[in-house]
């Protein structure tokens, strides 16, 4: 039995720890925006926070988030960074299909909160590890620099 | 308290109203979660496939087309709203069921998203179906008041009648509207007129996205639902012989091991423990007659045919006698590889068979043959079979095929809980059905004022058509997709001969991917076009404004590219610039690129501009937002993309060996809008077939080197 | 009659050749002899200690090839002279070891000959397993004559002559081969000694570690110092500060030993990953320890600076390979190279990328990493057909300057001769294809 803090809340999951915390999320917990894409780190779709930073949660082991604090898609949205975030999505139209777009938001909300005023290199570091097969990348950056510039 | 899977809460299906009846008035039937209670809820107004005014005040929208990003729903949506007269704000999309009749693509020919088709059928079709559904609720107050409908107007669902200062709204007069005959031949509002169309809007779809709410395929959760992925037979052909699956159900949270003659699945309490089961799985297959196949056999294979005749599918004039005549005269042999789809959401599926019946619920570009495919592998009729479509995480053709319904429905019928099958991207990518390898032989003569007077082309590769949609071919044998943009250029060429020799390569299934058929033969076109011009110590542009003065809207943005990219100004070392135009799915565009060659033969894109010209714009930023995305897409192929097989066996995998354009790879892209008022053409597709030769042209412009083989590599080129 | 020699010369020719002689006798006679002795009966017990000391002797490392069978043989050598293969050591009795005796085995691991009298070549490390005891050996093959027989013949070597002359290496192990059983030195302690067992005995460590001479034999004055094998960099092991592991801790040393990964030291890949999966990591902790205290005794031996303090990383925009790095790589590894999601992932410190050659570096990139550990399986893939030389080559160059600190010395050429050596395929979860 894993206790997990999802979200500000703290989750009794009946599931070993070994289990990668992106599969943890989506089939017991039941929180589907985390999204599965690759499974070996390559494509970012499946990025969460934990302790506000980054992580690929498909590569980590559910065990190593025990007693830190996970912050998913879901949630985000409470956070300064990541609502700012999800506005400048919506104002400059980013999203196509979507799919990866809970890992390109949670990669951006970090960078945001780390760097509230990130140049173009900082964001191709942050973000040139989320794959959008749409080809949305541009106005991704875009609404990166419009969600600082608030 | 603990959660486990079995007390986990019910599905997150949305809701949607469930439609028994014709355009009548009908008792909805709403599905809370997890049950189904029919109540007597409000009446709605059906005045066709597409349209339901609720009583109740919802105004609902049956999608006809797919949404997998492109931004159809909104379009489609805009298309009724605006001759609905009402907002955007006020509708709701839902997805059409499989139904062929009622939701076939009329330029299809069956219901299906794809091929750039929808807004081009959705055009007239769509703002017909909505005017003549305002017509009727008009209708029904002229009727309530006893006025003229001439006198009534419409603004955000409220019907008004001026004189009078009577107002009703859509729903109040749904019961009325239901009782009297339809009215024909409801008019088009003037494009005067016109708030939505036109108009730069913002999308149904993307808030839900935003916060993680969306529920793709891969998202549908059920009570009792377990979760299992699959191993193919790694050879196409090759059959299950043995399995050892002892080591595989120890592991903690496996709950079953299935087989099908060609694959192996395991089923868990969540992925991972089906995932953890299949790599422990002792699996000996027999790999089948295409074990020992290659990729060198597969390139020869098509060399080998390509130097048949093939079909003619377009004469015009006497080429081969032509070409004597010429001054300049050049041919060159083209290959195009295989290559995947890879969308974001891997291939999944969850099916669940009960025996009186079956529900599917899938990411689909094609309902009707979802349906179709769970209904044969379960022996059910399709109309025992409901298909839960939901938004895809990425189409690009991939979900064009079902198959992957009929794998999962033949497993899930062998278990009485619903079954959701995942596969890894190694599995989307290793058994994906892949755009055809072409084999293209081009040549022609120039007479010495530099106009084409001669033009063969010779496509040689699958057929798609043949499989996909066998009435789609021509009687005379040709398959339409081989040679579309072949046998048509924007070009003045006065002879011409394209004809297409079918080669069915072993080993694969072939299918169809982003731009399709002009994908593959604008690259062939506008690399050749560019090779002329070369030969004809023509600027590339100049030489294209030469060959287009009978055809102005392709002229047009040609000029247009070429004047935003600031053709002709000078470069930094190394850049090259390079230009393409094409007519394709019923739009025009042209790029220019700017690539950068690396002294170790290493490209870096540096700027892209686009001119395009798609008729009217219904939502002009969404065609903005399909052409940067398609344009990455073709990039992305262009540099990278390449499917081969060794040991019959597809080499790539996951996104370390299929490799895609990342964020700083990806430079600005600059789009520009003629401003049209013709009829829309389609426009997913045309940023991804414009990429590949635009590219190339701009290495050519760098280097002085002509790559004829894609993906675009000048080192690999070198070695051959 | 004229003399072709005179007197002096033919004196020195006699004493060079008694000389001769009297080594070639020292050589033949100086050995510990193998004395014959029944076959032992199996016990449960034995079993369990020969499975022990089957995986501490890493028999799985060579005898194991991919897709087959435990310890039936057919992984490849290919070695200067050609190529040759790992034989079949299950009973069976058609194309295994079936019908050997105890005798027979410990023949095989003392002397380097098998049951028909054919000498083995030493790729089979029979030159450090001649230390093993008889009861040792002996357990080993109880151990692999318990599990199920399976039928896999022996696939024909492809040497070039003379090299295919089996019989000439009479010649070289008299003169390479020190038969001899392992004897504690006084010298070390008890811990020690143990430990010497199982790194000259058992785990063969000098096998990779050791520098060969020109008659591919070990250099024992060298031990531990370290080599280049079949592309891959067999790091300097010797208790050296700068170029050994002369300034890790007892703790990291035994870390990652037992778990392929010490903090701040990096992450066994390739050939020593295998060591990790298949040995190292089912060693009992003492003997961990024991391995760690003879390391500490071996002589240090000078090399190239090994590993340095972890480093700051700074980007460099619009570099290539830190544009790869931030796209392909900083998902797992951070841009920080500490490695967030599992500290298998944490560049900094380890040997791989302090080593300016890249020599792992190149390996690891071309061709991933998979790590069977008890946590699970610890794993990147490989970058090698979707990556050009170049890109290659500034991502090994990037990573080496950023998180080693040094200047990195790839080239595109470099990364074209380790394709070679590597996997071309990408390296996939999906064992079942």
């Amino acid at each position: 039995m894993l206790t997990l803090t999802i979200n500000g809340e703290d989750r009794q999951l009946d599931v070993a720890e070994d289990v990668p915390l992106l599969w943890v999320l989506r089939d017991v917990a039941g929180l589907t925006g985390t999204k599965f894409g690759c499974g070996v780190a390559l494509c970012g779709a499946c990025t969460i926070h934990l302790d506000g930073q980054p992580v690929r949660s498909c590569v980590m082991a559910a065990g190593g988030a025990v007693g830190r604090k996970i912050t998913t898609i879901e949630a985000i949205g409470e956070s300064d960074a990541g609502a700012k975030i999800q506005q400048a999505w919506l104002a400059l139209e980013v999203v196509q299909c979507g799919y990866c777009q809970s890992g390109q938001i949670m990669s951006a909300a970090a960078l945001l909160a780390a760097n509230p005023q990130p140049s173009d290199a900082d964001i191709d570091a942050a973000m040139s590890g989320n794959i959008c097969r749409c080809g949305t990348y541009r106005r991704i950056r875009a609404a990166i620099k419009q969600a600082a510039a608030v | 308290m603990s959660e486990t899977l079995a007390t986990r809460d019910g599905p997150s299906v949305n809701r949607r109203a469930f439609f028994v009846g014709g355009a009548a008035l009908v008792l909805a039937a709403s599905l809370p979660m997890g049950s189904r209670i029919a109540r007597a809820a409000a009446a709605t107004f059906e005045p066709n496939a597409f349209i339901r005014i609720g009583e109740d005040g919802r105004i609902g929208l049956i999608m006809r087309d797919v949404e997998m990003g492109q931004g159809i729903w909104t379009g489609a949506s805009m298309l009724m709203a605006e001759e609905l007269d009402v907002g955007l704000d006020q509708v709701t999309a839902d997805f059409a069921p499989p139904n062929e009749k009622l939701y076939a693509n009329p330029v299809l020919g069956m219901q299906a998203t794809g091929g750039s088709t929808s807004i081009r059928a959705d055009w007239s079709d769509l703002r017909r179906a909505a005017a003549t559904a305002r017509a009727a609720l008009v209708q029904a107050a002229a009727k309530k008041w006893n006025v003229d409908p001439s006198g009534c107007s419409v603004t955000r669902g409220m019907v008004t009648h001026a004189a009078s200062g009577r107002s009703a709204t859509y729903a109040s007069l749904v019961p009325l509207a239901a009782t009297l005959p339809l009215p024909k031949d409801a008019p088009l509002k003037d494009p005067k007129a016109w708030t939505l169309i036109g108009t730069s809007q913002k999308r149904l779809d993307t808030p839900d996205k935003v916060r993680g709410k969306t529920v793709y395929g891969i998202d549908v959760q059920l009570p009792d639902m377990k979760i299992a992925t699959v191993a193919l037979c790694p050879v196409l052909g090759g059959k299950l012989v043995r399995l050892a699956d002892d080591a595989a159900r120890q592991i903690a949270g496996v709950r079953d091991v299935l087989r099908l003659d060609n694959a192996v699945a395991v089923v868990g309490d969540h992925f991972w423990a089906a995932k953890q089961g299949l790599d422990a799985l002792d699996i000996e297959w027999d790999f089948g007659p295409n074990a020992g196949l290659n990729q060198a056999q597969i390139v020869k294979g098509h060399a080998d045919a390509s130097s048949g005749d093939g079909i003619v599918a377009r004469l015009v004039g006497d080429p081969e006698t032509a070409i004597a005549r010429a001054a300049v005269k050049l041919d060159a042999i083209y290959q195009l590889p295989f290559l995947s789809h890879a969308p974001m959401e891997p291939i999944n599926c969850t099916v669940h068979v009960r025996p009186d019946g079956a529900e599917v619920w899938c990411g689909t570009q094609v309902p009707a043959r979802a349906q179709a495919e769970a209904a044969a592998a379960t022996g059910l009729s399709a109309d025992k079979v409901t298909v839960h479509n939901h938004m895809l995480g990425g189409g690009f053709g991939r979900r064009l095929e079902a198959e992957y319904v009929g794998i999962t429905a033949s497993f899930a019928k062998q278990v009485p809980y619903p079954l959701k099958m995942i596969w890894t991207r190694e599995t989307d990518i290793r058994h994906d059905r892949y755009r055809p390898y072409y084999y293209d032989r081009i040549a022609a003569g120039l007479d010495a004022e530099g106009r084409i007077i001669s033009w063969t082309h010779k496509v040689t590769g699958s057929s798609v058509t043949a499989r996909w949609a066998p009435p789609g071919m021509r009687k005379n044998g040709i398959d339409p997709d081989a040679v579309e943009c072949a046998e048509e250029t924007p070009y003045d060429i006065a002879s011409l001969r394209v004809s297409w020799v079918r080669h069915e390569p072993p080993g694969v299934v072939t299918a169809w991917w982003r731009g399709v058929g002009p994908a593959h033969n604008i690259f062939v076109v506008e690399s050749f076009v560019d090779e002329l011009a070369a030969a004809a110590k023509r600027d590339p542009v100049a030489f294209r404004r030469s060959l287009l003065h009978k055809n102005p809207r392709a002229l047009g943005v040609l000029e247009l590219a070429a004047e935003k990219s600031g053709w002709g100004s000078p470069l930094p070392k190394n850049v090259g610039r390079g230009v393409m135009v094409q007519f394709a799915f019923g739009s025009f565009l042209s790029v220019v690129c700017e690539v950068e060659v690396s002294p170790a033969s290493e490209f870096r894109l540096r700027r892209i501009v686009a001119a395009m010209d798609c008729g009217q714009a219904v939502n002009p930023d969404s065609v903005r937002a399909q052409l940067e995305g398609g344009l990455v897409f073709g990039m992305t192929a262009a540099l990278y993309g390449e499917i081969t097989l060794d040991r019959g066996r597809v080499q790539q995998s996951n996104f370390n060996s299929y490799r895609m354009l990342r964020m700083d790879e990806t430079p600005p892209i600059e789009v520009h809008l003629v401003n049209s008022t013709e009829t829309p053409g389609g426009l997913g597709e045309t940023g991804c077939a414009a990429a590949f030769p635009a590219l190339a042209n701009a290495v050519y412009a760098a280097t002085g080197q002509r790559l004829r083989r894609l993906p675009l590599n000048l080192p690999r080129e070198a070695t051959g | 009659m004229t003399l072709p020699l005179g007197p002096r010369r033919l004196f020195v020719v006699v004493l060079v050749a008694a000389l001769a002689g009297s080594w070639l006798a020292w050589r033949v006679f100086d050995r510990d002899p193998d004395p014959s002795v029944a076959d032992v009966h199996p016990t449960a017990e034995l079993i369990a200690r020969g499975e022990y000391l089957t995986r501490a002797a890493d028999c799985a490392a060579c005898h194991n090839a991919p897709g087959g069978k435990p310890f039936s043989g057919g992984l490849a050598f290919k070695l200067p002279f050609g190529t040759i293969y790992s034989t079949n050591i299950t009973a069976d009795r058609e194309t295994g070891i079936g019908t050997w005796s105890d005798d027979d085995f410990v023949r095989a691991l003392h002397q380097g000959i098998a049951k028909d009298g054919t000498h083995l070549y030493p790729a089979f490390p029979y030159t450090s397993y001649t230390a093993l005891s008889r009861d040792d050996a002996v357990a080993i093959k109880t151990y692999l004559f318990s599990l199920p027989p399976e039928h896999a013949p022996a696939r024909p070597d492809g040497l070039t002559f003379p090299f295919n002359q089996r019989w000439t290496m009479l010649f070289w192990n008299l003169a390479f081969l020190d038969e001899h059983r392992f004897r504690s030195r006084s010298t070390l302690s008890a811990e020690a000694n143990r430990g010497a067992y199982l790194a000259t005995a058992l785990g063969h460590c000098g096998e990779c570690h050791t520098p060969r001479n020109i008659a591919f034999a070990l250099r024992p004055s060298k031990e531990f110092a370290g080599t280049i094998l079949q592309g891959w960099h067999a790091y300097n092991i010797s208790p050296d500060k700068q170029s050994g592991i002369g300034d890790w801790s007892d703790t990291q040393v035994a870390n990652y030993l037992a778990t392929g990964h010490a903090q701040g030291r990096g992450s066994a890949a390739g050939p020593m990953g295998e060591a990790v999966s298949n040995s190292l990591q089912y060693l009992l902790p003492q003997d961990v320890t024991a391995l760690v205290s003879y390391l500490r005794t071996v002589k240090p031996q000078l090399g190239e600076p090994g590993t340095a303090a972890p480093w700051a990383a700074e980007k460099t925009a619009g570099d290539p390979g830190s544009r790869i790095f931030e796209g392909a790589c900083a998902g797992c590894h951070e841009l920080n190279g500490q490695g967030r999601e599992t500290p298998y992932a944490a560049l900094t410190g380890s040997q791989t990328v302090n080593d300016s050659k890249g020599l792992n570096l190149i390996q690891v990139l071309l061709s991933g990493a998979s790590l069977q550990v008890k946590g699970g399986t610890v794993f990147m893939p490989g970058f090698a057909s979707a990556y050009s030389d170049g890109e290659l080559a500034a991502v090994a160059n990037y990573v080496i300057g950023h998180f080693g600190g040094k200047t990195g010395h790839v080239t595109a050429d470099d990364i074209r001769e380790g394709r070679s050596g590597a996997e071309l395929a990408a390296i996939s979860l999906n064992s079942s294809e």
